[in-house]
């Protein structure tokens, strides 16, 4: 069993911090809704607090993480440009997918938007993140600014999906490989 | 936009928390203005190139990136000890938000 080094640092973007963020989100939002809520006549305690402010900046971190690898780490490897005459384009994944009218979707509408609505994630969860760190218990008084946080979260939440699920294509059609192949397990005779 | 002064239950001036909904609408919807400048003018496009192996895309994010904390910086200077209201501002930074998702998905960025 092996993988590649490149096929190892996608996994940790897309699986490690992508998927993970995809996670939370929905946690964020149950602790945000449950905490804060009119319904909800106690007021959140300290440990409550504190716990929400952790898991907000935990997930403000995972999606910077999943952000800045993405566009700095595996981008550069799936837009590199094949020298010329280059026949087997495994190794170039948007060329890959460009030369064929059945994939070239995948990077013309998948890839571009990807890219972009990605970095909506972390804006939006870092505000989240903020706002609770300076409003905490407080947050409950102000119902405007709670749901303005929730429909954030639940964007972010759709941002991160869109990403997560072309990325996931994307991988799939034309996949990230190469560098150091490193060696898992070793397998049985067939 | 003029935020009026609004009542609050808390005493917690709710000028911070505007100030941050607000950037990161604003931040959001920046993402795709520069994405959209960049794609429809070369000029722009290689502008953005702050990093070569990531192309156009670094300058893109780095300057919604910038443009955004510095829009958090300034308006949480402005209002940190104010009560603004919060239904308008929260409604602008809502649509800027869906906005930015919209015009960054590849067939309406292609219609301007």
């Amino acid at each position: 069993m092996e993988i590649t080094t490149r096929s190892l640092l996608t996994l940790m973007h897309g699986v490690g911090f992508g998927a993970l963020y995809l996670m939370a989100c929905s946690g964020a939002l149950v602790e945000l809704y449950r905490r804060y809520g009119a319904h909800n006549a106690a007021p959140p305690s300290t440990r409550d607090e504190v716990f929400l402010r952790t898991y907000l900046t935990a997930m403000a971190i995972v999606a910077w993480l999943a952000v800045l690898t993405g566009a700095y780490i595996i981008y550069p490897w799936y837009r590199a440009a094949p020298p010329s005459g280059t026949v087997d384009l495994a190794a170039f994944p948007q060329r890959l997918l460009l030369a064929s009218p059945s994939t070239s979707g995948w990077h013309s509408i998948g890839m571009e938007w990807k890219e972009h609505v990605a970095w909506m994630a972390p804006i939006c969860i870092t505000m989240a993140a903020a706002v609770e760190f300076q409003y905490g218990h407080h947050l409950k008084s102000y119902p405007q600014l709670r749901n303005a946080i929730l429909r954030f979260v639940w964007i972010s939440l759709l941002a991160a999906a869109v990403a997560g699920f072309f990325g996931a294509m994307i991988n799939k059609n034309a996949p990230v490989e190469g560098g150091t192949t490193i060696h898992l397990v070793q397998g049985g005779r067939p | 936009m003029s935020p009026t002064a609004s009542r609050n239950d808390s005493g917690v001036p709710t000028g911070g928390g505007a100030a941050a909904v607000l950037a990161a609408g604003i931040g959001s919807f920046l993402v795709a203005v520069f994405a959209l400048l960049a794609d429809k003018f070369a000029a722009i496009k290689s502008t953005m190139i702050f990093y070569r192996p990531t192309g156009p895309l670094s300058g893109v994010t780095t300057c919604a990136l910038a443009a955004w904390l510095a829009t958090w910086f300034i308006l949480h200077a402005r209002w940190r000890n104010r009560s603004v209201a919060l239904a308008p501002v929260s409604t602008a930074a809502l649509v800027l938000l869906i906005l930015g998702v919209l015009l960054t998905f590849p067939p309406i960025a292609d219609l301007f």
